[in-house]
């Protein structure tokens, strides 16, 4: 019997692996003319067409299907057995943390038979890759869903708020999600909205190198969000990842305030115009400022999981066509958030279709596309002609935080005046009123 | 040692080599970094820590676990013109570097291998912090050849290609951290490995000798030291198969062996006398005990050096190991060099004492010895080792000393040895189990096109035996020195240099082999003088500015003064020429100094005058113009 579903093998390499009656992890041996190639069938990948065998000393080779090539099955494949390390005794004393993923792969393993990359995620697995967990908190894992984070959707912000608020309402001391890095920032503006009022910290935490690889980040940006998630004084939904290339410090930062900012770097998420949170640096937690919400297990976490999936992100460029805008006004958005040049403008052939935008209700609001920095509709005629369309500052928000803003207010009400109002107040500390010089950005100053 | 040859093939010696050369090619293997080392201050530094993943744990290179768990941190150092952020494990690898995968190409084609049809990435891992991603990227190139030395065929196993590891600068005790350099890191190395079908050191180094032709021949590898590193996988059937690590040059590689089978010889010997003393794994037990009140008044200045530290003297028995701890393995190594190799690796100690040495040499009185002899209720069959440091480097380590002593009871354990200079190992770490590799899924498979291959193989290097015709022909070089090029490192420089100087092929033959190994024999390093100052040194020789008699002077000088010009060393040497004006007014003062001579030599004075001339000259003026200026003189005066 072959069993070669889902092997990634196609036309001749099918054919012959087939016709021996081999399957993934089976030993095979490859003969072609007076050249014997013997080792394990590798499932595969990709567009090629070689059969791929991990010979004795462990490597792999590819060997092409020829005409000429014969396959033979010489051994039948043994399913890897994986004993779980004893669980550690759990410390009665230390802080209740549940660790929720959602499909990122912060704790996993490799099977070295054929390569392939499992994740791990029971309380097992996780003090088996992070023993140090079990001095710092008594933690439970708690599986949300299983989705590569660029497939998340609205539905799934609220589905992990209210998973969230059911742990909360068990009376734990904190929460960590593990969630992949691309739209972790989202999330953690998404979830700053829904979970109001918060007794206890909800942590979100990632990792740049997967965690199969002993460089991972994984383990420390965990351990640094467990320890946050038990024992930070604050009450705030944060992100927790590297400080700086090296594994020394794990920066805790406001959700509604932090960016993804670099595409392979350790410590690509950065405060937007504003401070981390906390840092945390050989399990010592430091605060650089009282600026948040303190922790107070007493109080009544108030859920607001609802977003609107009709808001739509235009970036502005140099002749951008303003039949964009009115395609998403026909299309039946409710909400635009223009990502503007500068202090906040489009171009004035926009000013039209911007009218016709808010005439029908939809809310318009300004972020602006260099990231850092406040946007001011006040200093030229632009900006003052767009407030005049209607158009609404969102201040010092980067557009990222402004989008979830958005589809959080619409999906608060129907109205759009009271959905502005609700844009316009703070909720969650993703407006601050004053923009300090040090927060400009260690990538401009051109440092490693 | 002197004793009588070994018959090797009675023992059943078997030598398997893997000779590892850095390819001499424009960028590193995943990025396009500049595949160079540096020596200033680094640009960046970072720390990071390496985490077994899950499936190692219990089958971890256990050493590498122990360090994690004691806390190891790692401080990487690197320079913008080195590395990017790839090698800081910062960014994802770049595709394959397809000219190093060519010359690795070539090199197999050469030996005969049959290159994959899709060459695959692999991760093997490697926690010690050598490669900042924890593992090393290697992939297998070709498979399964074979070349001919001395007129037997050697089975060629496999050609890969992987990238050199980060170069270890520094280690810090006190806060467990080791440094990395990685500017080497990433560097394109071929690894070339043989069957174990070695099996005498002569021919182990006669193979490591034609492999490494051959990959000269392929015109793109790197030379000079550290270019080059020899791993030696030596066994006898009853002893175990041993890992020999990083042997730097080519004419160590027999005594190598040579003491490796010493070694193993050795060892059995005290397997044998222990099992005929009744000893066995459970005679020897990790009772450590404290026996700092002995040395209370000590003159011994290591142990007073730890005692003024407030450090604990621990002291354990090895029962039945008088007269065996120090039985002599490899020159000036004993088996209490094993047990002390141990203890510095798992305790970090500086070194261990046992009752096998002369103790008063290290200030240990009699009375001192008798006293611990006595607390440790050792008997004269006993041996009792002790060490000074703090509680947990000195458990750590005498536990190390009492499991390598059970060891001895089982013959000779599987590890990892590293060479050193004179030939002889030492303990680097325990063997890893079956290599742990895993596909490299950042970096898709790369096709070997038949079309590629073919290509390599119609364009293939010229091979040694026709070089040699060609060299002869070409520069009209005698054989010998023909040869003797061709096994130097310099054979590319050779040809440009004759090429271009306008010096005679044979003085820059003659120079570049028999002068520069006279040159290293009196330890100069040779291989610091770079390729573009050879040649240099040889077209100012050729332009008259500079006598060939003081090459070896300013070769010299450029090895020990690095970064300097070749102009800097002339000038320094003080070996500027003198101009014909010059010569004639030295030439003058001679000849009036001589006068009577002269006057009574008559014209046959120049003979004689030549000799006082040249002396004071040598090396700035050329023979043929002294004698010239000398006659002209002379027939005036």
């Amino acid at each position: 019997m072959s069993e070669l579903e889902g092997s990634g093998y196609r036309g001749k390499a099918l054919e012959l692996l087939k016709q021996a009656g081999c399957s993934v992890g089976d030993i095979l041996r490859l003969t072609r003319k007076d050249k014997t190639y013997e080792g394990i069938l590798i499932p595969r990948s990709g567009d090629g067409t070689a059969i791929i065998i991990k010979m004795q000393s462990g490597y792999n080779i590819g060997i092409e299907a020829t005409d000429d090539l014969s396959v033979e099955k010489t051994g039948k494949g043994t399913k890897p057995t994986f004993a779980s390390p004893p669980l550690p005794k759990q410390n009665p004393l230390l802080p209740h943390v549940v660790i929720m993923s959602t499909g990122g792969t912060i704790a996993s393993r490799v099977d070295y038979r054929t390569g392939a990359v499992r994740s791990a995620m029971s309380a097992n697995d996780l003090y088996g890759v992070v023993p140090e967990l079990a001095d710092i908190s008594q933690v439970d894992t708690e599986i949300a869903f299983s989705i590569y984070s660029e497939n998340l959707r609205q539905q799934d912000w609220s589905e992990l708020a209210n998973k969230v608020a059911q742990c909360i309402q068990k009376g734990i001391d904190g929460v960590v999600i593990a969630h992949g890095t691309d739209t972790m920032a989202y999330t953690s503006a998404a979830l700053s909205f829904a979970l109001q009022n918060l007794p206890v910290p909800v942590i979100l935490v990632g990792a740049q190198r997967s965690s199969d690889r002993p460089s991972s980040d994984a383990a420390t940006n965990l351990i640094g969000a467990v320890k946050a998630a038990g024992e930070a004084p604050f009450a705030e939904v944060g992100l927790a990842m590297h400080d700086t290339i090296s594994d020394a410090a794990i920066a805790v930062y406001r959700g509604t305030k932090v960016r993804k900012c670099h595409t392979s770097r350790r410590d690509t998420f950065q405060s937007i115009n504003d401070f981390p949170l906390a840092k945390v640096q050989n399990l010592q937690l430091t605060l650089p400022s009282n600026n948040y919400r303190k922790r107070d297990p007493k109080r009544q976490l108030v859920l607001k999981p609802n977003f609107s999936e009709k808001v739509a992100l235009i970036k502005f460029y140099p002749g951008l066509d303003p039949a964009v805008i009115d395609f998403y006004v026909e299309r039946g958005m409710r909400g635009i958030l223009l990502e503007g040049s500068g202090l906040g403008h489009v171009s004035k052939f926009c000013f039209e279709s911007i009218k016709r935008a808010t005439a029908k209700g939809i809310v318009v609001a300004m972020a602006s596309q260099c990231i850092w920095g406040r946007v001011n509709m006040n200093v030229y005629d632009t900006g003052r002609d767009l407030l005049g369309l209607g158009v609404v500052s969102l201040e010092d928000m980067f557009p990222e935080t402004g989008l979830v803003k958005l589809m959080w207010a619409l999906g608060q009400t129907e109205d759009p005046q009271q959905a502005t109002d609700l844009l316009k107040t703070n909720i969650a500390g993703e407006y601050s009123t004053r923009t300090l010089p040090k927060e400009e950005k260690l990538y401009y100053r051109g440092e490693p | 040692m002197s004793k009588a040859p070994l018959d090797y093939s009675k023992i059943g010696l078997k030598v398997g080599l893997e000779i590892h050369q850095q390819l001499n090619v424009n960028s590193k293997l995943f990025c396009s970094c500049s595949p160079e080392l540096f020596k200033d201050e680094p640009d960046i530094t970072f720390l990071r820590r390496l985490r077994p993943t899950q499936s190692e744990l219990g089958q971890v290179d256990p050493a590498a676990y122990f360090e994690f768990q004691k806390g190891g941190k790692v401080l990487y150092e690197a320079n913008h013109k080195s590395s990017c952020l790839v090698e800081m494990d910062e960014e994802p690898p770049h595709p394959i570097n397809m000219d190093a995968v060519e010359v690795v190409l070539t090199a197999s084609l050469m030996m005969n291998m049959q290159p994959v049809d899709e060459v695959h990435v692999m991760r093997k891992t490697v926690i010690d912090g050598s490669n900042t991603t924890g593992f090393q990227r290697t992939t297998i190139i070709a498979l399964d050849g074979w070349i001919v030395v001395g007129g037997k065929t050697i089975p060629m196993q496999a050609a890969s290609l992987e990238e050199d590891a980060a170069r270890k600068t520094a280690t810090h005790d006190v806060d467990k951290t080791t440094c990395y350099r990685i500017d080497r890191l990433g560097i394109p190395l071929i690894e070339v490995a043989t069957a174990p079908v070695i099996y005498s050191p002569k021919e182990a180094q006669e193979v490591a000798f034609a492999i490494g032709r051959i990959l000269r021949d392929t015109g793109r590898v790197m030379r000079g030291l550290g270019t080059i590193r020899q791993d030696l996988n030596v066994s006898l059937p009853n002893g175990a198969l041993i890992e020999i690590k990083g042997v730097q040059t080519l004419d160590l590689i027999s005594t190598v062996v040579e003491y490796e089978v010493q070694r193993q010889l050795g060892l059995i010997g005290i397997k044998e006398e222990l099992a005929k003393r009744n000893i066995t794994p459970d005679s020897l037990k990790p009772e450590l005990v404290d026996v700092t009140c002995i040395f209370e008044a000590t003159k011994s200045k290591i142990l007073r050096k730890a005692l003024d530290k407030n450090h604990p003297v621990l002291a354990v028995k090895l029962s039945g190991f008088a007269g065996l701890t120090g039985r002599e393995l490899m020159p000036n190594f004993r088996f209490g060099t094993e047990l002390s190799d141990r203890a510095k690796f798992w305790g970090r100690v500086g070194g261990i004492f046992h009752t096998d040495e002369v103790l008063t040499t290290y200030g240990i009185t009699p009375q001192e010895t008798e006293l611990l002899q006595k607390t440790m209720q050792a008997s004269k069959d006993d041996a009792v080792v002790f060490v000074a440091d703090t509680i947990q480097n000195s458990q750590d380590a005498l536990k190390a000393v009492v499991n390598r002593a059970q060891e001895a009871c089982f013959g000779i354990p599987q590890e990892t040895r590293t060479a050193k200079d004179d030939a002889t190992t030492r303990y680097m770490r325990p063997r890893p189990g079956a290599a742990r590799m895993y596909p490299e899924t950042d970096i898709p498979p790369q096709p070997i096109i038949p079309e590629l291959v073919q290509n390599i193989q119609a364009h293939l290097p010229e091979p040694s035996d026709k070089k040699v015709q060609r060299l002869i022909k070409q520069y009209t070089l005698n054989e010998k020195l023909a040869k003797q090029i061709i096994d130097s490192e310099y054979l590319p420089i050779f040809e440009e240099t004759a090429q271009t100087s306008g010096v005679s092929a044979a003085t820059i033959a003659a120079f570049l082999t028999e002068t520069i190994k006279a040159l290293q024999r009196d330890g100069i390093h040779t291989t610091q003088v770079t390729d573009p100052q050879i040649n240099n040194i040889f077209k100012i020789i050729g332009s008259g500015e500079l006598a060939k008699e003081a090459l070896p002077d300013v070769f010299s000088w450029l090895a020990k003064n690095e970064d300097k010009t070749v102009q800097d060393a002339i000038d320094a040497l003080g070996l500027k020429m003198f101009t014909e004006t010059e010569l004639t007014t030295i030439i003058d003062r001679i000849v009036v100094a001589n006068k009577a001579q002269v006057e009574k030599l008559g014209k046959n004075a120049s003979g004689m005058l030549m000799g006082v001339v040249m002396k004071e000259v040598r090396g700035k003026a050329s023979p043929d113009l002294v004698s010239k200026l000398l006659k002209k003189l002379l027939a005036g005066s």
